[in-house]
């Protein structure tokens, strides 16, 4: 999805692009998401800047003619529900933060929350309405951004993976070598997702960037029971955590096609595709307790995915400075999607060698260059 | 002394029956799950005994077969040896636990013998028709005897009331003894096709047409292979006679390009092919019909394979000589492996079996114990190899379909959406094809489509990754465990297997 979205800004901002992938187009870890373009999740911070900035770009994307319809965006809105009292009011002071930092979040008691979700179980105190949340068809999403780029004259490259960042003896980037010859080109844009450690690898620098693995468990077609992206409190404390072990708090929502999607679970296991049934249990569980009608709703299926997990959280957006030519744009972790339109819109106009709508210094690709190395996960 | 090690054996077809015998007759605890309500599978599918039929013989070959594996499983039930638990929908397999160096944890006091392949197994499964519960069976290693499922490519008019697979009317003639229509046309691909014509025209159909892909020449060349096989060749010239005492006109090389009809079917058209597999332009004709059978071979159950992380190649869970998976304590025989009929399914089963007994007392097996089971184990793949060879669908079928031919019955994706997603956005394998159109994320997820699609897209037919096997009520996920399933005792359905 990132490398789709560089491919797009780049592209309209007048570069002639070749984007390549190993796989097919979404065959990483765009297609094993749920398409979360969110706010709600996100603490005051470069992050949340760099969200705010990414849903306004995704929403002039929804807007233009063929796109909205062809990506499935849907402006439904976020509702983060409060366990307990307490809870409510931690609830209400995290979005008083956020609300100075120019979120829409407004907080709801209990007769509003119900009817903004009228399935939910009885005795919620209350929680935070974030109209601001929305969400895409991933797949489809990173496709289409594709075509469009295409339509601009960007050649699409799949089925070729990266073997080399080849470098003039000046050490400067000149382009690539893949299993099927070499690509020349004086920028790359390293937008691997969980596997951009290993690209980063290739250019001889290091980037920090480890799998966290994530199920989606997805139900029968239904039709709309549950309106919005709602999720647990708790759900905000299990991202930013920098735990290896498993970690799930119930996220569960419709889709325009129908099938409810549940997460969300954490763990830091490598690329160990495995399935658990534990975490389906707990899934389903933390789903059924937010929505009782669940339990009688079948699961269909589940995927996997490897979200691209940083030490800090943060992505890695902009040039390296390590490495004249090449860029950065990876390590979204699960806020991929969300990230994806601002991220190409940021490298394209730093690669055009303008200034950039948002200041890149945290998302600095060689801010760990001197951090001691990482666990092995 | 220890108790005796457990065995879970999924599927009570011709291999799961085949090896749960053989294990239980070398001092194996099996426990035999089955989603139908009899053992037999889908070759000795039996009528259901309200119906009283008198003479299912009629419709199986092979039935001396049958009864002896029959009275076999009547006897290790009564025995204790066995328990046959019937109606339990298994949706996933799950691994509870590796078993330390020389101790077995569900066997606190009796010490697990050196170097046994004991493991531990928790096989979930939804009883009864409303599969609204769920209970678990808890096993030292577990056969997957699965089968396989029908092969469906679409055409124009496939999804017509009328059109059914021929497995499905086979099925209805063996399991319901109904009669599905009253004018039928028989097409496809496969050793399936003649048995299902010659059923429906003893059970008093007009069957206008067998429609085969294969033609004659697709025999010559394997003759040796299939010659190799009297018994099969001459089961295939019984059919043939068969086939020409009820009148039924056989049209090989040939294939149906489109099913017509309003709200049901109300004829078909078929038309002849060309050596490369495309058809012969000005050769369509229309057969009258209100039944068509079609079958286009059979796929491989993998789902409980792949989630317990079994191997796959392709599409078949991948096997040792010994039938064992490459995770510990998983053996699969039959269908599962590859497509391959009943006799190579009983020599599968039996040699699973008999490993898993062995391995299951910490011994290596001897497979010169089986040597007669490995002999026509090898005779059987050679000759399913051969029909594997002769009986492919027309190389060029998806030219057949039409923009709006659904490809995906239960996402309603029509031809157009798969060509679309190959042509213009980027998918070049049957996981990018699904995500960007929904081919296959339906009801059935995909078991009805994923070749189809496969196919159309132009991309390699692979094993699509289904956790569950069967769809679960969240529920019953939530729960910490499932209930321990009953143990013990003859099951309440084994009485009087007359």
């Amino acid at each position: 999805m990132v490398g789709a979205a560089c491919a797009l800004y780049a592209a309209r901002a007048g570069f002639s692009v070749v984007l390549v992938d190993r796989g097919p187009v979404a065959g990483g870890t765009t297609g094993s998401g749920e398409g979360n373009l969110l706010v709600s999740d996100k603490e005051p911070g470069p992050e949340l800047e760099l969200a705010l900035l990414s849903g306004r770009l995704w929403s002039r994307l929804a807007a233009e003619p063929g796109l909205g319809a062809s990506i499935e965006f849907e402006a439904k809105g976020g509702v983060v529900v409060a366990s307990s009292g307490e809870g409510l009011a931690a609830l209400g002071e995290f979005a008083a933060g956020q609300r100075d930092a120019g979120v829409d979040a407004r907080v709801v008691t209990d007769a509003e929350l119900y009817e903004l979700e009228p399935h939910l179980a009885p005795g919620t105190p209350g929680g935070v309405f974030y109209p601001q949340d929305c969400q895409v068809m991933p797949s489809l999403a990173a496709a289409q951004l594709v075509r469009t780029a295409r339509g601009l004259g960007a050649r699409l490259l799949t089925g070729r993976t990266v073997t080399a960042v080849l470098r003039t003896t000046g050490g400067e980037v000149r382009g690539v070598r893949t299993d099927h010859g070499e690509i020349h080109a004086p920028y790359v844009v390293n937008a691997a997702g969980t596997w951009g450690g290993d690209v980063a690898a290739l250019a001889g620098v290091r980037l920090p960037v480890l799998p966290r693995r994530g199920f989606v468990l997805v139900t029968e077609p239904l039709p709309r029971m549950v309106r919005h992206k709602v999720y647990a409190a708790d759900y905000v404390a299990d991202v930013a955590s920098g735990s290896a072990a498993l970690q799930t708090s119930p996220v569960v929502e419709g889709t325009a096609a129908g099938p409810v999607l549940i997460g969300a679970s954490r763990e830091r296991v490598g690329f160990d595709r495995s399935f658990s049934l534990p975490v389906m249990r707990a899934l389903a569980a933390g789903a059924t307790r937010l929505f009782p009608f669940l339990a009688g709703v079948s699961a269909m299926r589940a995927y996997v995915g490897f979200r691209p997990y940083m030490p800090d959280h943060l992505p890695a957006i902009g040039a390296d400075s390590r490495v004249p030519g090449l860029f950065h744009a990876c390590g979204h972790e699960g806020a991929g999607i969300g990230l994806a339109a601002g991220t190409g819109h940021l490298i394209a106009q730093v690669m055009a060698g303008g200034v950039p709508d948002l200041d890149l210094t945290p998302f600095r690709p060689d801010r760990f260059a001197d951090s001691p190395a990482e666990e092995a996960s | 002394m220890s108790p005796a090690p457990t065995l879970a054996v999924v599927g009570a077809g011709p291999a799961g029956l085949s090896a749960a015998l053989a294990a239980a007759l070398r001092g194996v605890r099996v426990t035999l799950l089955d989603s139908a309500a009899q053992a037999g599978g889908q070759f000795y599918r039996q009528p259901a005994e309200a119906l009283g039929a008198r003479h299912p013989k009629a419709l199986h070959h092979q039935w001396r077969t049958w009864e002896r594996l029959r009275d076999g499983l009547a006897q290790q039930v009564s025995a204790g040896r066995v328990q046959h638990m019937t109606e339990r929908h298994v949706w996933f397999v799950e691994r509870v636990g590796e078993v330390p160096e020389g101790r077995d944890p569900g066997n606190p006091d009796g010490r697990g013998p050196g170097g046994s392949d004991r493991r531990h197994f928790a096989v979930h499964a939804l009883p009864g028709p409303e599969q609204e519960d769920s209970v678990a069976v808890y096993a030292d290693a577990v056969v997957l005897a699965t089968g396989g499922y029908e092969k469906v490519l679409p055409f124009p008019g496939w999804t017509l009331p009328g059109v059914l697979t021929a497995g499905g009317a086979q099925a209805m003639l063996k399991g319901g003894l109904v009669l599905p229509g009253r004018t039928a046309v028989v097409a496809g691909a496969g050793p399936l096709l003649m048995p299902v014509a010659v059923g429906l025209a003893a059970a008093g159909a007009e069957v206008a047409a067998l429609v085969e892909a294969a033609g004659p020449s697709h025999f010559a060349g394997r003759s040796a292979a299939l010659a190799a096989h009297p018994d099969k060749l001459a089961e295939g010239v019984g059919y043939l006679a068969q086939l020409l005492r009820h009148r039924v006109p056989l049209a090989a090389r040939h294939t149906v390009v489109e099913a017509h009809g309003k709200d049901s079917v109300e004829a078909v058209t078929i038309a002849a092919l060309d050596p490369a597999g495309r058809v012969r332009p000005g050769t369509e004709r229309r057969i009258a019909c209100d039944t068509l059978a079609v079958g286009h071979g059979m796929l491989p159950h993998t789902d409980l394979a792949e989630g317990l992380g079994c191997r796959v190649d392709g599409v078949n869970v991948a096997v040792d000589a010994e039938q064992r998976t490459d995770v510990p304590g998983v053996w699969a025989a039959g269908e599962t492996i590859g497509i391959g009929g009943a006799a190579l399914s009983l020599a599968e089963g039996h040699i699973a079996g008999r490993s898993a007994a062995a391995r299951l007392r910490g011994a290596a097996p001897d497979p010169r114990t089986w040597a007669a089971a490995a002999k026509s184990r090898t005779r059987a793949r050679k000759f399913a190899a051969a029909l594997a060879a002769v009986y492919v669908p027309p190389a060029h079928w998806a030219e057949q379909l039409r923009d709006d031919t659904l490809v995906c019955r239960c996402e309603e994706v029509p031809a157009s959406a798969v060509r679309e997603a190959v042509e213009e956005l980027g998918a070049t394998d049957a996981r990018s094809v699904k995500l960007l159109t929904r081919a296959g994320m339906g009801w059935c997820q995909g078991r009805m489509c994923s070749a189809a699609v496969a196919g159309l897209a132009g991309c390699e037919e692979r094993s699509a990754r289904r956790p569950f096997a069967r769809p679960v009520p969240l529920g019953v996920l939530a729960r910490a465990t499932d209930e321990q399933a009953p143990e013990g005792g003859p099951a309440d359905d084994e009485q009087n297997p007359s």
